[in-house]
Parts: structure tokens; sequence; C-alpha cells
């Protein structure tokens, strides 16, 4: 049975004071966890992640203890790395989450470690997240002070000693993605690793890897106190758990929300967030980060889930020309994704044409450059999208851009290609209209010396 | 002399490298301390973060190009990191950048004539929520529309000055 509105996982010392200092988090119970998951066998929390249904909260949905089992048996190290560079458009939870609540991130870490017999764990975080960072570092210090994290502790497999290093990152969207995160983490450039192999089985240092979002890590203290059973009873279907949703955009009461798995994004924008500040109509929503195919005012009423967005008919598949679904497998066409949490909500005097150029931008910008259609294609996608949103739209631009996308999709090394792609073959399918509007207005080329100057 | 750590970067340095299997790992933490410690990154201070790690300096250059927060030239005293993605956009980020700019006389990517801002259009900073949001070190500036530009700036001028700012380094670390 989904939680009600008010049930906490993550969220519970939001708002408290001092709740990033060590003993205030101690007087709500952090670290207690520990105990109980040492006296377990590691197996044994694997299959209790496994049973919870926790999904991965970075993008993917990929269940956790399924990817936890990847890690090779007898595998001499292994390395934990929590994903904390959160830079997907519209996407602002794990930033909360690390300011709040450091103390549970390190807890659920130090839990995973033992878990997947790693010995040293590291903590990615954005470059940008200054104040964030010094917060953890903190909070990290503190642990490592009361003897968490650095000490030999006991446990049901003997002695076990686990460190942790707050590593920042210094600025590129990419790394956000696992394996240019692993190649930051190690030194290099960030640039995305053809996989396979999967960092489960070759990451960081040529290690098996496990790389989690601050999110999912922070929901296994949780899993440990009360059971796999019951985390995954709070959630609904195959998705365990509760879910930072992020509210931003056209919003009377925008926000960061931990909300039941199955709200639809109708409850959220009116009932959470009192609907749009203009109190005009919805026209549309970015369902899950910028990378993911919008919705329009008539998908509303799906619930937030992985599956549901996947899946449910009521939302309609993403075309990558006119007549012709674009399919994940054959049959299987996309339609959306519940991807970050990140929902932006546009009211009905939005500029779309303007809005999905400015996304194309920020993928054109964001491009590591190593694949010719990502490198190229973004390109592309940001110059004629924005030309057109600036009155200099040529005939057949709005074919050219989903054409674009289309090319780009399943051609690169890493996702960030389908994360250009898919928005922008989706905002072509379901806004139609208003590129057309806007291609009607062309005055025709643009003069020289024009840039790109929108808006 | 040549171009030197201070004896605290120095330990934090040692610190650092500690706690990675090798040195290369330490790259971009160090990369940050520099530019604490030196103001952005010249040819001199990678060399010297090259040799410190003792790895090959053309390894070091291709790092401090690829990620957008090391500066490879002088910037204003602090950095003014404003958001104009999606979010932002949608609550009035533009807006609010184009007072920044004609508040500072700059464009975005420029530095103040006085040397105290470097005006930085950024991507998504993770406060979507309180859009339009800006950064300034350590501190946010958010629900930042062009109406509260001013109080920023003037809020923004009273900060310490960032990354150690040693713009003349060249002079004032010989010792
Ligand atoms: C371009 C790109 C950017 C990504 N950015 C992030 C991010 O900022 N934070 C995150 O947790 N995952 C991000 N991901 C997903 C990660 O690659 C990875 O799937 C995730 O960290 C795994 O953790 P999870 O299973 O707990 O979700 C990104 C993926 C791509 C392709
Ligand atoms: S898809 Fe784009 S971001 Fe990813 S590796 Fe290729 S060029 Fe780099
Ligand atoms: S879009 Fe501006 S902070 Fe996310």
């Amino acid at each position: 049975m989904p939680a009600d509105r008010n049930f906490k996982i993550v969220t519970r010392l939001f708002g408290v004071e001092n709740a990033n200092r060590i003993d205030v988090a101690m007087s709500h119970g952090a670290y207690k966890r520990l105990q109980p998951a040492f006296a377990m066998q590691p197996q044994a929390l694997v299959d209790e992640v496994k049973k919870s249904n926790l999904r991965g909260r970075g993008g993917a949905g990929f269940p956790t203890g399924m990817k936890w089992g990847f890690i090779p048996k007898g595998a001499d190290t292994v390395y934990l790395v929590c994903n904390a560079d959160e830079s997907e458009p519209g996407t602002c939870k794990d930033r909360e989450l690390l300011f709040w609540d450091p103390h549970l991130l390190i807890e659920g870490m130090i839990i995973a470690s033992y878990a997947l017999g790693c010995k040293h764990a590291y903590i990615y975080i954005r470059g940008e997240m200054i104040r964030e960072a010094a917060v953890l570092q903190k909070a990290v210090d503190e642990a490592y002070a009361k003897g968490f994290l650095g000490r030999e502790q006991q446990t049901a497999i003997g002695s076990v000693k686990i460190d942790l290093t707050v590593h920042r990152g210094a600025g590129a969207y990419i790394c956000g993605e696992e394996t240019a995160l692993l190649n930051s983490l190690e030194g290099k450039r960030g640039w995305p690793r053809l996989k396979p192999p999967f960092p489960a089985v070759k990451g960081l240092f040529g290690k098996p890897t496990i790389v989690n979002n601050v999110e999912t890590l922070m929901n296994i203290p949780f899993i440990v106190e009360h059971g796999g059973q019951k985390f995954a009873e709070v959630g609904t279907g195959k998705s365990g758990g509760t879910r930072m949703l992020c509210l931003s955009g056209h919003l009377k009461s925008p926000g960061v929300f931990e909300l039941p798995i199955g709200i639809t994004f109708r409850q959220v924008i009116d009932e959470v967030c009192g609907g749009t500040h203009s109190g005009k109509r919805v026209k549309a929503v970015i369902p899950g980060g910028s990378s993911m195919p919008p919705l329009d005012a008539s998908e509303l009423d799906v619930p937030i889930e992985f599956d549901a967005l996947m899946n449910d008919p009521r939302i309609k598949p993403v075309q990558y020309k006119p007549g012709h679904n674009f399919e994940l497998a054959p049959g299987k066409p996309l339609r959306a994704m519940a991807g970050s949490g990140g929902i932006v909500v546009m009211d009905e005097d939005t500029d779309i044409v303007a809005v999905c150029a400015r996304i194309m931008r920020f993928y054109a910008h964001e491009s590591c450059g190593q694949c010719t259609p990502c490198r190229e294609g973004t390109g592309w996608m940001a110059k004629i999208c924005t030309r057109l949103a600036d009155g200099y739209g040529q005939p057949g631009d709005i074919d050219l851009l989903s054409s674009i996308a289309y090319g780009i999709a399943g051609n690169t090394i890493c996702p960030l290609g389908e994360a250009a792609a898919w928005p922008m073959m989706g905002f072509v399918t379901k806004f139609r209209p208003d590129f057309e509007a806007r291609l009607a207005q062309s005055r025709g080329l643009p003069p020289a010396g024009y840039h790109g100057a929108h808006p | 002399m040549a171009l030197q750590f201070s004896p605290q970067a120095e330990a934090k340095i040692s610190d650092l490298c500690r706690r990675y299997p090798n040195t290369q790992a330490a790259c971009l933490p160090v990369l940050h301390l520099a530019q604490d410690e030196f103001g952005y990154l010249s040819e001199e201070v990678l060399e010297l973060v090259a040799t410190r790690l003792a790895v090959p300096s053309s390894h070091v250059f291709g790092v401090a190009t690829f990620y957008t927060m090391f500066h490879r030239e002088p910037v204003g005293k602090k950095v003014l990191m404003m958001c104009t993605n999606v979010s932002c956009m949608l609550t009035g980020a533009y807006e609010t950048l184009r007072k920044l700019e004609t508040r500072l006389g700059i464009k975005a990517g420029q530095t103040s004539a006085d040397g105290e801002f470097t005006l930085i259009e950024e991507e998504c900073l993770a406060a979507c929520a309180d859009g339009p949001a800006m950064i300034c070190g350590d501190r946010y500036f958010l629900r930042l529309t062009a109406d509260k530009v001013d109080a920023a700036l003037d809020a923004c001028r009273k900060l310490p000055a960032q990354h150690g700012h040693h713009p003349s380094h060249h002079s004032d670390k010989k010792h």
C-alpha cells in the first residue's frame, strides 16, 4: 500500500535546526542502524535490498539490489561511489539532502560498503556545490572523530574498517554519467567509457565498483531498520519506498518534496504546489529532468513511477517523424520516463520553442565531444532550434530537428546523446503546432553576424 | 625562486594523496587547491601541479581545460554563477542576467573593470525550485528576479574574495 503523503524516509530532518551536526543527527537516530547491519552477513544485506524494490534515484531506475549482486564474488578490492553530481536541469533534491542530512548518507554508505566489501568509498560531489561540500566534509570529519569511519568495527565477518573521501568535481555535466564520473575521480577528463565492461566488473581504478545516487544510498538505513519487505510495501508495483520530487517552473508553491511513489503529476501540481503561479492552465511538463520527453496537459493523470511512465498508454508515443514512433525495442515506443525526479511545469503562455532551444543549447554545451553524432548533432539542434525560436526558421527545420535527433539516439557511447534526442523528438511530437506557428512567422534568413541571440 | 605551494597547501596535498591509490587521482582536488592559492591556473601553476603529483604536464593541462570551474585566465575577486537553464529561465533568469550585465557593464563571461566580479552564465545549479538561482562562493541567491539584482550585488561586494585571489602571485609568492 502506498504511503500517505506525510510518510518520510530521507527528509525526516528537513527543517530541524543544525540537523547536519552529528550530535543533533544522532539524537534523531543517526548511525543506529550500523550495529544491526554489521550483525548481518553481507549477502543477507544485499538480499534485503533486493527484496525492498529500491530502484536507483539517479535517473535510470535500475534495481539497486540487482546491481549490487553484479559484483564478482571474491573480488579483492571493491569500490562504492556516491554520485552527488546532480546537474540534470530541473533536479534539485540531492543538494537539499546533502545539506540537511549528510549523516544519513554517510550511514547508508557505511552499510552499503560493508554489504559490498568496499573498504574505501568516495562521494563525488558537484564542484559548484561549494556550500554542500563544506557541510559534507565536516560531517565526514565528525563521523571519523566518532569512529564510525576509519576505525575497526566488529561485524559478522570479523573486523572491518571503512574509509570515506569527499571528492569535488569541477564543472562538467557529463561527470554525472557514471563512467565519466569514474574517469573524473581518477583524475582524468570526464569522458564516458564504452560499456561493457560495466563498472560492477571493471570500474574505479579498474576494480569492481558500484555507483549509486545520493537518494538511493540514503534509503539503505531504513531498509536495515524496517526490512526490505516494509520498504517495498511503502511503494507501488516494482518501485519501493518514497520519491524525492523537485517541482519547479510556473508554480505557486514550487519546492522539493518527499512523496509516495504513485502520486500523479496532476496531484502534485494542484494539491502539493497549489497549481500554476498565474492560475493559468498547464501547457507542458518535463517529467524527470530535461533529458526526458515532455508531457502535454492531457497526460498528467499518470502516476510518477518508473514503469508507469514508460508503459502507460495515456502517454502518447514519441515520434521521429509524423506517423512514425520512436521505438526503444521492437513494438515498444518511447513514451516518457521518471528520470531524476525533476518536474518542470510550464503554463499556457510558455514559449515552448524557446524552452526547447535552451535545453538543446545545454546539451550542445555539455557534449564531451567523443562521438560525432552527439558532438555535431547536439550543436546543430541547438543552432536550428535557437534560430527558429528567434524568428529565423527555414522551411523544413522542424522535420530536420527530429531527424537529427533520430540520427543521434542509439549511436553514441553514453546516454547523453539520447538525453538530447529524446526531448527534441518529444517537443516536436507533442507541440508541433507551436513549432509550426513560429516557422510561419519566420523573418527569413538571419542577419549577418547573428549568433543565436535568443532570448 | 620558482612558484611554490604554501606549507598549509603542501600539508593538504600530502593528506589528499593518501586518500587515493595513485597521485593522478588527486588531480582535481589539487587543481582546486592551486586555484585557491594562486587565483587562476596559469601555465606555471599547471607545471607546479604536474611536478608535485608526478604526472605529465600535458595530462594536467588536458584536465584543467576540460572543467569549466578551472580558470585559465585571471578572474574577478568573486565569480557570479548565474543559472539560465530551463527552470530559472521560466522564472525570469534572462532578465536577471541582462540586469547583472547592465549593472556590471560587462557581458556574461567577462570581468568587471574594477576586477571585482566575473559573471558567468551557468547551467542548472540544482536550485531549480528556487529559481532564478545564482551562486557566489558558498552563498546562494535564490528567487533572484531582476528587481533584486542591486541588493544581491551589494551583498556580494561584502563577501570575502574567492580563490585566495593573488592576481600578482608572481611577485607576492617570492619569499
Ligand atoms: C548524461 C548523464 C548525466 C547523469 N547525471 C547524473 C547525476 O547527476 N546524478 C546521478 O545520480 N546520476 C546521474 N546519471 C546516472 C548515472 O549514470 C548512474 O546511472 C547513477 O548514478 C546510478 O545510480 P542509481 O542506480 O542509484 O540511480 C547521469 C547519467 C547520464 C547519462
Ligand atoms: S554521447 Fe556525447 S557526451 Fe556521451 S560520450 Fe558521446 S560525445 Fe560524449
Ligand atoms: S534550472 Fe536553474 S538551478 Fe536548475
